[in-house]
């Protein structure tokens, strides 16, 4: 549902059929995995069964000899990396980190850890020559948890990490803690001492997974002329191209990436894992070379989210959140950053909050290196704090949802970093939330309950460029480089439709390779319907402008006597008015100048922030702790809801993530740091079985600073439903956990004090 | 995955005679699991022996007595579709029906369920409740054993390195009894049993005492588990809440589980009880459906 009752535009707020959408559900779409090439053969990657180990040495002699086997590589074959950090669109990565993660060097930092890889004909003779590639091992103890690396005498990932303040200052003695930063403002202990309630506790999650159907995967020809072409699928070809650039310190103009159709990401697919391998597999067997993933290596080594430690206080005065204490240690895996500081900014932004000290801590362990996922570093931080008011608002006797509406963030407020908001949508959330039939219904039967929780997210703008080609029938070809996760094909030829008064069948997108189209950030951050339909809207204004042009010409007067509107010309005089469609000055394109292309380039600002309310109803069988999903209504502040079904998807597929995540997802590992339920089986996400239908509330508050009002919606559905479910399990079972996930395990053992 | 032979016998005959040339063989029904296994480099061979195409491995028949005889390669879903082998055993289909899901069902089958010897298979706590035997053949001849006597730890079964399993038989169900089976999953599909119950319960004629019962326990043991305890401490006594009690605190003692990935020590000796109790309820609601 929406709450908008009259719309300004004719394309924008529709739901057509999406222009990928007969590929893909007829199965002739090309994924990743789908690449065939003549010639190709088959990679595959050896990876560590350790958890932390020098390399001694590595042998792979024998491999070489085996059948059918082409080429064989480890870390010596790659170029020195530099030392230094490159931005990814969602989070940097230190290069020398990032290619010994490809391939390590000197030591395995986790479980999984690719240390060699063989390209044979077919993937079972690649598979029996990693048998034969003996790797000496140093074997270290490994250390898996937040809190224990922390310890001053934890082993150390790296002997030359310290921990960097934000000052700059590097600690005295080698740490597992990379770096420290802290939000603080007002005087914490002073509103403590001056609090009617407070609520203090250690909040922790799991690291878990995104959960993606289609694992990784590359392939890649090194061509003759030394020119590489890599087809992957990828959240953003231009940022592939760049990091494999810098790990093969090739230059970035001679690599093409062609991105495939996705299968999923939510973060995950920012990184590169496999692609500089099969570059230089290809290099040295002269062949094309595809690498796959399997689920086993996805879970191993791709890049989950951290696992978090978060203390926290909270107090509260007359009603008023007066004071907020918070340390979050958060896991940034073999390498350093986590997504720590987003946590700590998003952690308190949907309130107005005076007093508060938020010191974040990210911290090095032996599990792959964390990477983006989905409003990365906020849901755990909601986790704590939105339990915590949740059980402040019990303490006082208000309603949890009014309490946040007499806390609730506006414009001007501050965000914790000092940034004043413009205009946000949190408070007509809990309105929203509030005056829904969902929450005005009675929560009625044994072992129900009822929670509600809110989130943030701080959405991204960067950089887009697209391309708009006019074809002679009226149509017109829209070339973009944002790769489509989430159905910004539909959204942005939509977007370009209403600028250009068309229907939205006319305007055919395709998603270039990175030789073809300027350069795109990642589809990521929320930020693709966003900042990709700021430029299509200014390529849109382009055409406008030609065609203005084209036509003052033709009837011999200055362009701006000319207006367009609803997809014609129109010359208005006193005496007569003379109209040309967009057809018929597209039809007339050769002999008026040529051919009309419209062009939007630019580095999005104002990408608004996206606010959400959810609520959700349970019930908590107390005989095995299974807890089952009733009801569940997530209200959103979406800006304008481009295509609403697709608005309704990212929020219904962020809810189920945080049901998962809430209820069952975690990297179980026994002592040697082996992840023991890397596979579909026992990582247990949701199934369509397991959740009800997510009912999904739009509520429309314009982002400023978009032609159209967009905010990014699809990160912020994620950020709520973790604390909304622990509340809801408080309230049927008057049991507060504090810990995710709250698998039937966990719930059983302490609704019946088992362990 | 190493290279290995496919075999396809059309009779016991030549799958004796493949079994006996010295090579390391797999047996290949559904492939459900070997095939996995294989692939993920759990389990290794020379040869593959596809038993599909023996007629004795694909055949069911239900006697006139009431006794049902099922081919150990026969598929799940051809079980369970028949409506009359549904209706007299309901408890080996709350099994069969839960065994992967209708893709798998449609390949898989009892035999290989069984030959898999997880201790969290599905087909077991049933089967045990329903007091099923198992036949064996070799070129040696043949031999049978209660489902119970099969396992010998995970993924270790009772048959001689030349055996086949070539059938499961339940017996004709005693009357006045009912029989149920469940599991408890995190999730409410593609999931595996955290621990498992199956359950008969057999009244006497009047419906008021208890004559026997069979309560068989999954994935709480390195084997599925018979727990005779719970017959001894339920007989003769009236089929109540408080009686099903003491029998699932007779699972619950017998039970040694495992902490792992699917659930804690704590936690499975628990369910046993709580899933043989509902199980037995379950189990006693039929018996008064059919009367």
């Amino acid at each position: 549902m929406t709450t908008t009752e009259r719309s300004p535009y004719k394309v924008i707020g529709t739901r057509p059929i999406r222009p990928d959408g007969v590929e893909k559900v007829t199965g002739k779409a090309q994924y990743g995995a789908d690449v065939r090439l003549p010639g190709m053969i088959h990679g595959r990657l050896l990876r560590s069964p350790h958890a932390h180990a020098y390399i001694r040495r590595i042998d792979t002699s024998a491999a070489e000899k085996m059948p059918g086997v082409l080429a064989v590589l480890t870390h010596h074959d790659f170029p020195a990396a530099r030392d230094e950090m490159q931005e990814l669109g969602e989070g940097a990565v230190n290069l020398k980190e990032l290619s010994d993660n490809i391939l390590a060097s000197d030591k395995v930092l986790y479980r999984g850890h690719a240390v060699a890889a063989v390209a044979a004909l077919s993937p079972h003779q690649a598979e029996e020559a990693l048998k034969k590639i003996v790797v000496e091992y140093e074997v270290l103890p490994p250390v898996l948890d937040v809190m224990d690396a922390m310890r001053p005498d934890a082993p150390l990932l790296s002997e030359t990490r310290f921990t960097r303040e934000m000052t700059g200052q590097k600690s005295e003695k080698p740490s597992n803690i990379a770096s420290h930063l802290q939000f603080k403002s007002g005087d914490v202990e002073a509103a403590f001492a001056e609090a009617d309630a407070i609520v203090e506790r250690d909040y922790t999650t799991k690291m878990v997974h995104q959960g993606y159907i289609e694992p990784h995967n590359a392939t890649a020809s090194w061509n003759a002329d030394g020119t590489i072409t890599i087809w992957t699928s990828t959240q953003g070809p231009f940022v592939v191209r760049a990091q494999v650039a810098e790990v093969l310190r090739h230059p970035i103009s001679t690599i093409r990436v062609i991105p495939m159709e996705i299968g999923g990401g939510f973060g995950g697919k920012i990184p590169i894992y496999l692609d500089p391998v099969a570059a230089l597999l290809s290099k040295k067997s002269g062949r094309p070379v595809k690498v796959l993933m399997s689920r086993t290596d996805v879970f191993e080594a791709s890049g989950p989210t951290s696992g978090t430690h978060i203390a926290l206080k909270v107090g509260v005065k007359d009603g008023v959140i007066t004071a907020v204490k918070a340390d979050l240690a958060y896991e940034a895996g073999a390498y350093a950053g986590s997504p720590v500081g987003a946590g700590a900014l998003m952690m308190l932004s949907p309130y107005n909050i005076e007093n508060f000290q938020i010191d974040g801590y990210d911290v090095v362990v032996n599990k792959p290196k964390t990477s983006a996922y989905r409003a990365p570093g906020a849901p755990a931080a909601a986790f704590a704090i939105e339990s915590a008011l949740d059980e402040l608002a019990h303490k006082i006797g208000a309603d949890p949802l009014e309490l946040r509406k007499k806390n609730t963030a506006r414009e001007g407020t501050r965000r914790v970093d000092g940034t004043a908001f413009p205009r946000i949508g949190h408070e007509e959330c809990v309105d929203a939330a509030l005056n829904s039939a969902h929450y005005r219904s009675p929560i009625e039967g044994p072992n129900r309950g009822r929670g509600v929780a809110s989130g943030y997210w701080i959405n991204a703008g960067m950089q887009s460029s697209v391309v708009a080609a006019v074809n002679t029938d009226g149509t017109v070809n829209l070339i973009e480089g944002s790769t489509d996760i989430g159905g910004t094909r539909a959204s942005l030829a939509m977007q370009l439709a209403e600028t250009l008064g068309l229907p939205f069948d006319v305007i055919r997108p395709t998603v270039a390779d990175t030789d073809s189209v300027g350069y795109n950030d990642v589809t990521g951050g929320s930020r693709t319907t966003f900042a990709s339909g700021m430029a299509v809207h200014e390529a849109g204004l382009d055409i406008q402008r030609q065609m203005r042009e084209r036509a003052a010409k033709g009837w011999g007067v200055a362009a701006d006597a000319v207006s367009y509107a609803d997809g014609r010309v129109t010359l208005k005089t006193d005496s007569e008015t003379k109209e040309l469609s967009f057809a018929e000055i597209a039809k007339k394109a050769a002999s008026t100048g040529g051919p009309i292309v419209g062009r939007g380039s630019l580095t999005a600002r104002g990408a608004g922030a996206a606010y959400a309310t959810h609520i959700v109803d349970v019930e908590v069988d107390p005989d095995t702790g299974k807890v089952t999903i009733l009801r569940y209504t997530a209200v959103q502040d979406v800006g304008t809801a481009i295509h609403p079904s697709y608005v309704e998807g990212q929020i219904q597929g962020g809810v189920v993530q945080g049901i998962g995540w809430a209820l069952n997802e975690e990297y179980y590992y026994d002592d040697d740091g082996r992840m023991a339920n890397s596979s579909y089986l026992d990582y247990r996400m949701p199934t369509a079985l397991d959740v009800p239908m997510i009912d999904a509330v739009l509520v429309e508050v314009p982002n400023p600073g978009h032609p159209y009002g967009v905010r990014g919606v699809g990160e912020v559905p994620i950020v709520p439903p973790l604390a909304a479910i622990a509340n809801a399990i408080a309230d049927a079972t008057g049991h507060r956990f504090t810990s995710l996930p709250m698998s039937p395990r966990r719930v059983v053992e302490e609704l019946h004090g088992l362990s | 995955m190493e290279a290995f032979d496919y075999l396809a016998p059309h009779s016991l005959l030549e799958a004796y005679a493949a079994l006996g040339n010295g090579r390391r063989s797999l047996m290949l029904a559904g492939g459900t699991d070997v095939i996995v296994q294989l692939r993920e480099d759990r389990r290794h061979c020379d040869q593959l022996i596809d038993l599909k195409h023996i007629p004795e491995m694909m055949s069911m028949k239900l006697t006139p007595e009431g006794r049902l005889e099922i081919g150990a390669a026969k598929p799940l879903a051809e079980i369970y579709e028949d409506g009359e082998i549904a209706r007299r055993f309901p408890a080996l289909i709350d099994s069969a029906t839960i065994i992967g899901g209708t893709a798998i069902q449609s390949r898989a089958s009892f035999g290989g369920n069984l030959c898999n010897a997880s201790p969290a298979a599905d087909s077991a706590p049933a089967l045990m409740a329903l007091a099923a035997r198992l036949v064996i053949g070799s070129s040696r001849g043949t031999r049978e054993m209660p489902v119970e006597e099969f396992f010998l730890g995970p993924g270790r079964n009772a048959l001689q390195p030349d055996e086949l399993l070539l059938q499961v038989i339940v017996p004709a169900q005693p009357a006045h009894s009912g029989a149920f089976y469940h599991r408890f999953i995190p999730r409410n599909e593609m999931d595996i049993a955290v621990a498992s119950a199956g359950a008969r319960i057999t009244l006497d004629a009047a419906g008021e005492r208890i004559e026997s019962v069979r309560v068989a326990l999954g994935a709480v043991a390195a084997t599925p588990l018979m727990v005779a305890g719970a017959n001894t401490a339920v007989v003769g006594k009236p089929p109540t809440a408080e009686t099903f009690a003491l029998a699932g605190q007779a699972a619950a003692e017998l039970a040694t589980p495992i902490t792992d990935m699917r659930g804690s020590i704590a936690q499975r000796k628990h369910l046993a009880s709580v899933l043989t109790v509902r199980a037995l309820e379950g189990a006693l609601l039929r018996l008064r459906e059919n009367h």
